[in-house]
């Protein structure tokens, strides 16, 4: 065969190559992003569940802190009702908030601190806040990796032309735990 | 770089790891195969053909039975939600920011504080951390303990560990057959063999497995950095995990059903330290361990 004819079969095999690649990384960072979202939606739903036991908890207590209780039920309706991703994280900072002045009245009422059944829901709650803040971490990690993976040469090329698009951050107003910088030798 | 692709490195590093030993484990089977088959090619293929035999079944039996023999030595029991609520939502909470499946969880009966991670890949990952661990650390150090845990797991690393124990083993085997092959009888064949070859020999016999062994403990050594640094990345403070291995220091004890053959796998270092146990340590020392921490 004429060789000037191999090189050419050689180089079109390898670019072909890097496309197929190419494209399935996007694919495999864009099903992550997708599973990370579905996990902060997980996330998000085990709270709302929680959230009127431990309505009904604090009650037995502290029956007359009404406005506390409005307050949170009223963020948790509102987290729910939330279709885009700016609103969700806007409710979830505000369910938080609210749920944060919610322990904060609870503390006056030493009988409901000693409750079973309150110092576990408020342990499941933290703990689903971790989760929610971690969700959203892998979530936002997975995105700037995609993104920057449709920004870059030559991988821009195959984004642009099989319509791999940047997505959105879930962006919060609380302080958000910095990144830290690692090195690895 | 990031967490993502510490885990193809490793992956990689596992198949070079592979590759690497397996030429010393040739050369050894040459050099041994030629001193006592005076060069007979069918003796050297047997001496590969037993090792390689030998090596294949001490692999498939750690690699799905390791993590169970480790929790079982170490009397590793499974962490409920009435006992351990914190615990167990500190690992799904990290399971879900290093993007794996929750790994199983378990609780190890020792007043000391340590924890390990066990299981061939992600899907098939133990975690476990000790009594002492939970009732001694604040939340933030827990955290940190578990996020350097999850790092092990994500990144691949009792997957990596596993092969290298097992290709160091398999060496130190040869080695020793070679060695009690010249104690009894072998002498009568090869007395027209050149005493160059069988100095060499000698020599390959001895060093081969020193030098295996702290190949493997270099690489521990390494997947321990990794694992703080990930653990950082997962976890957002670097600064729990530095706090409990200064706790970890202060308290110095040690951890029972922990040995020399146990020891890779866990946190911190479950011997106590010292000069022989240092050079020989399958961790680094706690305080550059902290000083890599604070630094971040």
């Amino acid at each position: 065969m004429d060789p000037i004819l191999l090189i050419v079969l050689i180089v079109i095999a390898a670019i072909v190559l890097y496309f197929i690649a190419a494209y399935n990384r996007f694919v495999i960072l864009r099903n992550r992003i997708a599973n990370a979202w579905a996990q902060i939606d997980v996330q998000l739903k085990r709270r709302y569940d929680l959230i009127p036991n431990l309505i009904e908890t604090v009650k037995g207590y502290a029956k007359h802190e009404k406005k506390v209780f409005l307050e949170v039920t009223a963020a948790r309706t509102a987290l729910m009702s939330a279709t885009t991703l700016q609103d969700k994280a806007k409710a979830n900072n505000q369910l938080s908030s609210t749920l944060k002045s919610l322990f904060a009245v609870a503390e006056d009422y030493p009988k409901l601190q000693a409750n079973q059944n309150f110092m576990m829901l408020q342990e499941e709650l933290s703990g689903t806040e971790s989760k929610i803040a971690y969700a959203r971490q892998a979530y936002n990690d997975s995105v700037l990796m995609y993104n920057n993976g449709t920004e870059l040469f030559p991988g821009s090329i195959v984004a642009g032309m099989f319509k791999f698009t940047q997505k959105e951050f879930f962006k919060t107003e609380e302080v958000e735990k910095e990144a830290v910088k690692v090195k690895f030798e | 770089m990031n967490a993502f692709d510490e885990s193809a490195i490793n992956k990689f590093k596992s198949y070079f790891l592979i590759f690497c030993f397996s030429l010393i484990i040739i050369a050894l089977g040459y050099v041994f195969g030629t001193i006592y088959g005076n060069g007979n090619q069918g003796i050297i293929i047997v001496f590969m053909v037993l090792a390689f035999i030998i090596a294949v079944i001490m692999a498939l039996v750690s690699y799905y039975l390791g993590d169970k023999a480790a929790l079982s030595i170490s009397k590793a029991y499974p962490a409920n939600r009435r006992d351990h609520a914190h615990y167990i939502n500190s690992v799904e909470g990290l399971a879900i920011a290093a993007q794996i499946p929750t790994p199983k969880i378990y609780v190890l009966p020792d007043p000391s504080i340590n924890a390990f991670a066990t299981g061939r890949n992600p899907e098939n990952a133990s975690i476990a951390v000790t009594e002492g661990a939970i009732k001694k650390l604040n939340r933030v150090e827990l955290e940190g303990v578990i996020a350097h845990e999850m790092g092990h797991v994500k990144n691949y690393d009792m997957r990596l560990m596993t092969i290298t124990v097992i290709l160091v083993g398999l060496i130190a085997l040869l080695s020793d057959f070679f060695l009690r092959g010249m104690l009894f009888g072998g002498g009568d064949d090869n007395r027209d063999l050149n005493p160059v070859f069988l100095i060499i020999g000698l020599v390959l016999a001895i060093l081969a497995p020193i030098i295996a062994q702290l190949i493997q403990l270099a690489i521990s050594r390494k997947r321990e950095y990794a694992a703080d640094a990930t653990g950082a990345i997962l976890g957002r403070h670097p600064e729990g995990l530095a706090n409990a291995l200064k706790k970890i220091k202060k308290d110095s004890l040690e951890t029972k059903n922990a040995s020399k053959a146990t020891a890779h796998l866990y946190f911190s270092n479950p011997l106590k330290e010292g000069f022989w146990n240092n050079m020989f340590s399958t961790h680094p020392p706690l305080d550059e361990r902290i000083r890599r921490l604070e630094a971040m």
